[in-house]
């Protein structure tokens, strides 16, 4: 039927509009973002990714709307907790607050550190997920006396924060290639130069970086992962939910004609 | 007045509790007049679920926005914590947030697919001009609604889309600045705001909306559905008044839609469970930042359903002034030469024109660009009276007709991607384009409706049984 036809090209050009949609979001500026590895279910990555972020990141950082106690959740204990992360006179219940002042903070860096409690969720955009921009700038850090703090980062330039896991990184220098196009010189990331080395080896680092965005993915939406299994019965349900349906209303019209 | 009907006192307790009730209440009666004798043409196709799921839809956000509202905040300081809370401390929460969040975009989804049926179908034609007329009042309350809401997680784009938009009233001439400042209560968007859109968002736009839902569905069953035929299924009447073409909603509709409502459900609960950001179109990234005044975003987009309308604001530059100085132009000289009327209108044409390009030339392209936004949708209100085809349905019309209607889908998509990316060269020179051919779809529509042959129309509905 011709009619039938028309429906059809409406929906395969809405398709194809949507689909060149997509296509058409590019990264500009600032080089690729690596690939964070997911390990939302990996409890021991999570715990380990935590333990780096009470240590490291609290200290400037608050997670204002994270409770201690909701760690119980990437399987550690009550006592655990109490013991090995509550930062001083915090109670379990409580949400993570950075033990720095926010004006000594705002003096000190020129800005507030921003809360990360949702910040995974936050730095998403057309390069990837926000683990995978974390993920880059947690290993994108170099030594650079023009700063204040003597650091910068090549995905977020002129950051106002040091490299806070440098003694574990090391120190690094990102090496440029010049090349010239259109009669214009262009530097071109070619990949990073080790000066003094950190505590862990490269592959090392990686992983504990890895880890600690892990945490802050999971710590942006704790129900994460509760959320897909609830999800499954619940399309399993609907499904056959619909067969019924489908055939109930198969039944009443065979009788139209 | 229906008189008072005694029930033989041996009649089944549940008969017993209907007659008392339908004494004192015309239940049955309504159920009969909107569900089992509401005769619906048997041929509608997949375009007609869309109707009860904006209801459902419309169910689901009411009653999930219930909930969210017994925890969410509406302080500037403790707005974007509270919807945290909701995320994470409250038992479900996070599943009754992102329903609602999800649900304002299924809701333009279904509403949009809705519209373009009537489109499609001519079902804004006589004698259903009421029915579609509450239904754009519907789509304009819906917009209110999701604008007024999406401020209130008060993050970054919350507060920036709102910021922007609000602005736009100021450009109105004399009265702009005291408009802008009315809606935002304070010079800025502030805790005035939040509360204020608040107040709007969980009563005021709800109850009309509501209204106006009741008024569109009471005047469809008033004259009844137009189908894919567009045929008037109540010409061809059986012996029992009943028209042959039409079947009683219930049960088989009702039946229809709750298939309809199952796989809906599919995709709505697909999108909750394992995507409910939706790649920054449902959940944009930048809203999980604080709302903070003095930092604006590098790129403030609305959310999806807006992009089209805003890329028509977005359009009308001063350049694109002497575009639109010039339509105008030219559309009264037609109007002059060609039309047949009487002097006197000949001339309220010309000096109409006169005045109307005077101000064009006087008032910033900005404020302009609020009537392209506006009238985007305001013109829809006239599609009853825009359209002079001789048939009402797609099927009829003249072939090319079709390929028109595509290429008003593919320009609409088009506007809508546009309307999501920072602007560029290109970009604001094909959504000028689009946006011309947005308003010349309908404005040239008395015209263009007009011309071709259109097919020989069945006397009745096409019906292969299922």
């Amino acid at each position: 039927m011709k009619t039938i036809g028309f429906t059809q090209k409406c929906i395969l050009g809405l398709m194809l509009a949507l689909g060149l949609a997509a296509g058409a979001q590019a990264n500009i500026g600032g080089p690729a973002w690596d690939k964070a590895p997911s390990r939302t279910n990996d409890m021991a990555a999570l715990q380990n990714g935590a333990k780096l972020f009470v240590n490291y990141c609290l200290n400037c950082h608050s997670a204002a709307f994270m409770r201690f106690n909701r760690l119980q959740d990437i399987g550690l204990t009550e006592e655990q907790i109490k013991s090995n992360l509550l930062v001083t006179n915090s109670k379990i219940g409580d949400t993570m607050r950075s033990a720095i002042d926010p004006q000594q903070a705002k003096a000190w860096f020129g800005v507030n550190p921003p809360d990360l409690t949702v910040i995974a969720r936050s730095r998403a955009g057309a390069g990837g997920t926000g683990a995978d921009y974390l993920y880059t700038y947690m290993r994108s850090f170099y030594k650079d006396e023009a700063r204040p703090t003597g650091w910068n980062n090549l995905v977020f330039p002129n950051v106002a924060m040091p490299h806070v896991l440098w003694q574990l990184q090391g120190e690094r220098r990102p090496v440029f290639e010049e090349l010239k196009a259109h009669d214009e010189v262009v530097h071109v990331f070619k990949g990073w130069e080790q000066l003094s080395p950190g505590s862990m080896t490269t592959q090392q680092y990686d992983q504990a970086a890895g880890d600690l965005v892990n945490y802050l993915q999971w710590m942006a939406e704790p129900i994460q992962n509760t959320r897909v299994r609830v999800g499954v019965w619940v399309l399993l349900f609907l499904g056959v939910l619909t067969l019924f349906a489908w055939r109930l209303n198969a039944a009443y019209w065979k009788d139209v004609k | 007045m229906a008189e008072f009907h005694e029930i033989s006192p041996n009649a089944p307790a549940g008969e017993k509790l209907l007659n008392w009730i339908d004494n004192r209440f015309p239940l049955s009666k309504l159920f009969k007049e909107h569900m089992s004798e509401y005769y619906a043409p048997k041929n509608f196709n997949i375009w007609y679920v869309f109707g009860v799921l904006s209801l459902l839809v419309l169910v689901i956000q009411i009653v999930t926005g219930i909930f969210l509202a017994m925890h969410y905040k509406p302080d500037a300081a403790l707005a974007f914590g509270s919807v945290e809370y909701i995320m994470r401390d409250v038992p479900w929460g996070w599943l009754i947030r992102y329903m609602h969040s999800t649900g304002a975009s299924a809701f333009f989804a279904v509403v949009y697919l809705h519209m373009y049926r009537g489109l499609l179908y001519g079902s804004y034609r006589k004698p259903r001009e009421l029915t579609w007329i509450f239904g754009c009042a519907i789509f304009l309350a819906l917009m209110a609604e999701a604008f007024m809401g999406y401020l209130l997680p008060w993050g970054q784009m919350s507060y920036w889309g709102a910021q922007v938009i609000v602005n736009l009233f100021s450009a109105i001439p004399f009265i702009g600045p005291d408009l802008a400042l009315l809606i935002r209560g304070d010079f800025v968007v502030g805790d005035a705001t939040l509360n204020r859109f608040f107040s709007f968002h969980v009563i005021a736009v709800p109850l009309v909306l509501l209204g106006l839902v009741v008024a569109h569905i009471i005047a469809l069953h008033e004259v009844g559905s137009n189908n894919p035929d567009g045929i008037e299924i109540k010409a061809t009447k059986g012996a029992n008044g009943i028209p042959l073409d039409g079947i009683p909603f219930h049960p088989y509709y009702s039946v229809h839609d709750m298939f309809a409502v199952c796989v809906f459900l599919m995709v709505f609960t697909a999108i909750i469970f394992f995507a409910p950001e939706m790649g920054g179109y449902f959940l944009e990234y930048n809203n999980f930042i604080p709302a903070n005044p003095f930092q604006t975003p590098l790129h403030i987009a609305p959310v999806w359903y807006f992009t089209p309308f805003y890329t028509l604001l977005r359009a009308v530059t001063s350049e694109m002034m002497y575009a639109l100085i010039a339509c105008v132009v030219v559309g009264a000289v037609l109007a002059v030469a060609r039309g047949k009327m009487p002097s006197l209108f000949k001339g309220l044409i010309v000096g109409g024109a006169l005045v109307v390009v005077a101000m064009m030339l006087s008032i910033d392209a900005k404020f302009w660009g609020v009537v392209s936004m506006g009238g985007g949708v305001v013109i829809l209100f006239f599609l009853p009276w825009l359209d002079n085809c001789a048939v009402k349905s797609i099927r009829y019309r003249p072939s090319w007709h079709k390929y028109l209607y595509a290429i008003f889908v593919i320009n609409f998509l088009v506007l809508g991607y546009l309307g999501t990316q920072p602007p560029s060269a290109i970009g604001g020179r094909v959504s000028q384009a689009g946006t011309l051919f947005y308003f010349g779809f309908f404005i040239l529509m008395p015209w263009w409706s007009r011309l071709g042959t259109p097919k020989p129309v069945p006397d009745r509905v096409t019906f292969s049984a299922h």
